[in-house]
C-alpha cells in the first residue's frame, strides 16, 4: 500500500515536470516550423494524405490476436472507464421511445427509435389494406347476389302519375355537392391504398407515378371541402332523422327487403343509419384527414399514426355502406332516384316505402293544399 | 456481395454533428433538411449518450412496405433507395420508419410536402452512376467511387462505422471485448446502480 502512493507521489512530481518540458519541445518546434516555412516554401504537390506504400496501416499487426479482456476485480464489470456499469435500463428506455435532444433542425422531435412506425405498418397493410379490399369485394359481391336474387325492386302498384315533393332544392344541391366530394375522395384515396397491388402491374411505376401524384393532390385539395360538405349535410338532414320506435320494428322485419312490408316515416331505419354513420365517419374522416395534410398541428409522430388508420379504417367502412346507398338509390329500386334529382317522388312509390310519411304529407295536403299543388311547390325549392 | 451497414457506438460519439455536417456538404442537401441527426438521451446528466442515427437500411424495410407508389429499392448491398420520380410526398414513409430517416422540404407556402429525402449510405440513385442529375437529387455516389460514406469516414472518434457488415460488426466486438463492458449485463444497471471500479 505505502509502495503504491510512493509511486503515485513519485508520478505527480514527474508528470509536472513533464509537460513543462512538453510545452518547452512543442515552442521550439512551432518556431523551427515557422522558420523553415519561410526559408524553404512546402511544395503542395509533393505531400499526399495517402500514407506511403511501405507505411504500417493496420495498427495492430497482422496475426495478432486481439487485446485480451481485463480480468474481472472485485466483482465488477471489467474495465475502468465512463459507462462501467450495466446500461440494459438505459437502452430500453431508448426502444420505449425516449426523445432525446439535439442541435440541428428537424420537423418533428422525433425519438431515436419509434417502435409504433412498426405497428403502424403492421395493422395498415394487414388489417386495413387486407381486410378493407375484402370488405369492398364482399359487400359489392353480397349486392350483386341480392341482385340476381331479388332483382330490381318495382312500385308494385305502377306509377300513378301524381308526385308528392321529397327532398327540397338545398337539401339536393348539398347532397350531390357531398356525392361528388366523396366519390373524388373514394377513388383517389383507394387508388393510393390498393394501386399499388392493382395498377402497377398493368400500367407500370412510371405510369402509375403520375396517377398517384394527381390523386393524392386532389385527395388534399377537395378533403377540406369535404369538411364543409359534411357539416352542411349534417344540418340540411338532420330533421327527421333522429330514431324512433317504428325504426326497431322495420330493422327486425328486414326492412321489406326479403318480402313483408316494413313501414317507415319520411326516413327508413336504413337511410337513417345511413345518415349518422356518414356523419360520425364523416367527421372521423374529417379530424384524421386534417391531421394528415397538416402534420405540424400536432406535435407528436403518434397523432399522424393513429389519424392514418383512423382515416383508412372509416373511409372504406363509409365506402362499403355507400355502394349499398348508391345501389339502392339507383339501380336497385325503381323510383328512388327522382327523389334526389328532380325533388319529388311518385305517390305509390312514397305509399309503399314510406307509409307513415305519405298519411301525414296527404293529411297534411288536404287541410291546406290540393295534391296538384305539390309539384309546384316542389319546383319552388 | 456486402451486405452495408451502420454501426453507432454509443460510447464513442461525442455530439460533435460532424458526420451531420459532412453529409450534408458532401451531398449538397437541400436547405432546411438534415439526412443525419445526433440525438442526445439524458443530456447534461450522468450517464448521457449521443447517437449519431440516419437511415439504418433495414433488411426488411418498413418504408419500402409502406410506400403506394413502391418507390423504393435495395440494391445487391442492402443498401435502401428510392426513386424521386417515383416519390408523391406523401408522408407515409416517415409514419413507418422506427429511425426517423425520410426527411420532406416543404413544397409551397401552403406546407404541402416535397419529394422524400433520406440517407443514400452515399450510394445515389436510381439514375447513371455519377451522373450530374444524380447528384442534384440524391447527392454523392461514394459507393461507385469505392468509397464509403463521408458521415462515418469523418467521423474524428470513430463512433460511427460504415461499411460491410461482417466487418462493422468485427470492429465493434474488438471494441467491446477490449472494454469488457457494455454487453448486457442484464440487471445490473438496476442492481448495483452507480458503481465503477475494477
Amino acid at each position: 500500500m505505502g509502495h503504491k502512493t510512493f509511486s503515485h507521489a513519485k508520478l505527480t512530481l514527474n508528470s509536472n515536470q513533464l509537460s513543462q518540458g512538453i510545452a518547452g519541445v512543442f515552442l521550439f518546434m512551432a518556431a523551427f516550423l515557422m522558420l523553415g516555412s519561410l526559408v524553404f516554401p512546402t511544395n503542395a504537390k509533393a505531400s499526399s494524405v495517402r500514407p506511403p506504400a511501405n507505411a504500417t496501416i493496420n495498427a495492430l499487426p497482422e496475426n495478432s490476436s486481439p487485446q485480451p479482456a481485463p480480468k474481472a476485480t472485485g466483482g465488477f464489470v471489467p474495465g475502468n472507464t465512463l459507462g462501467n456499469r450495466s446500461q440494459t435500463s438505459f437502452w430500453k428506455s431508448v426502444r420505449d421511445g425516449a426523445i432525446g435532444t439535439r442541435d440541428t433542425m428537424q420537423a418533428f422531435p422525433s425519438p431515436l427509435i419509434q417502435s409504433q412506425g412498426q405497428d403502424w405498418r403492421y395493422l395498415r397493410n394487414n388489417y386495413i389494406s387486407r381486410y378493407g379490399g375484402w370488405l369492398l369485394i364482399g359487400v359489392t359481391g353480397l349486392i350483386a347476389l341480392f341482385y340476381l336474387i331479388r332483382g330490381r325492386i318495382k312500385i308494385k302498384s305502377g306509377r300513378s302519375g301524381a308526385v308528392i315533393p321529397r327532398f327540397s332544392l338545398t337539401q339536393r344541391v348539398v347532397h350531390w355537392f357531398t356525392a361528388v366530394l366523396f366519390i373524388l375522395l373514394s377513388i383517389s384515396g383507394l387508388i393510393l391504398l390498393f394501386g399499388k397491388h392493382l395498377f402497377i402491374p398493368l400500367i407500370g411505376k412510371t405510369a402509375f407515378g403520375v396517377v398517384a401524384s394527381a390523386s393524392m393532390q386532389s385527395h388534399n385539395l377537395f378533403g377540406p371541402l369535404f369538411i364543409i360538405a359534411t357539416l352542411t349535410m349534417f344540418f340540411v338532414f338532420l330533421k327527421g332523422n333522429g330514431f324512433k320506435l317504428v325504426d326497431l320494428k322495420w330493422a327486425l322485419k328486414g326492412g321489406g327487403f326479403f318480402g313483408g312490408h316494413a313501414s317507415s316515416h319520411r326516413y327508413n331505419f336504413g337511410e337513417k343509419a345511413w345518415f349518422w354513420w356518414a356523419i360520425i365517419l364523416g367527421i372521423t374522416l374529417s379530424l384524421s384527414g386534417l391531421i394528415l395534410e397538416f402534420p405540424w398541428l400536432v406535435g407528436t409522430n403518434m397523432w399522424p399514426l393513429l389519424a392514418g388508420l383512423a382515416h383508412g379504417g372509416a373511409a372504406l367502412l363509409m365506402i362499403a355502406f355507400a355502394i349499398g346507398h348508391i345501389y339502392i338509390g339507383t339501380v336497385g329500386m325503381e323510383g328512388s332516384l327522382e327523389g334526389m334529382t328532380r325533388g319529388s317522388v311518385d305517390e305509390n312509390w312514397a305509399r309503399e316505402h314510406h307509409d307513415l310519411w305519405y298519411q301525414e304529407h296527404n293529411k297534411e295536403a288536404t287541410g291546406d293544399h290540393p295534391p296538384a299543388k305539390a309539384q309546384a311547390a316542389t319546383s319552388k325549392g | 456481395m456486402a451486405r452495408m451497414k451502420f454501426l453507432c457506438d454509443a460510447e464513442r460519439c461525442i455530439e460533435c454533428n460532424a458526420c451531420v455536417t459532412a453529409c450534408k456538404n458532401e451531398n449538397e442537401v437541400p436547405w432546411g433538411i438534415n439526412r443525419r441527426r445526433v440525438v442526445t438521451i439524458n443530456d447534461g446528466k450522468p450517464g448521457e449518450r449521443s447517437i449519431s442515427v440516419a437511415c439504418m437500411h433495414c433488411s426488411d424495410a418498413p418504408c419500402m412496405a409502406v410506400c403506394p407508389v413502391d418507390c423504393f429499392y435495395q440494391t445487391d448491398d442492402g443498401v435502401v433507395l428510392h426513386s424521386k420520380d417515383l416519390c408523391i410526398g406523401c408522408g407515409y414513409c416517415f409514419y413507418a420508419c422506427p429511425f426517423g430517416a425520410p426527411q420532406f422540404p416543404q413544397a409551397s407556402n401552403f406546407g404541402s410536402r416535397g419529394k422524400m429525402d433520406k440517407c443514400t449510405f452515399c450510394a445515389g440513385g436510381p439514375e447513371k452512376d455519377n451522373s450530374a442529375v444524380e447528384f442534384q437529387k440524391y447527392g454523392r455516389n461514394r459507393l461507385a467511387e469505392g468509397k464509403l460514406p463521408l458521415g462515418a469516414e469523418m467521423c474524428a472518434t470513430k463512433a460511427l462505422l460504415a461499411g460491410d457488415g461482417d466487418k462493422v460488426a468485427d470492429t465493434y466486438r474488438e471494441r467491446v471485448v477490449s472494454r469488457g463492458f457494455g454487453s448486457g449485463a442484464w440487471g445490473w444497471g438496476r442492481a448495483y446502480p452507480g458503481q465503477s471500479g475494477g
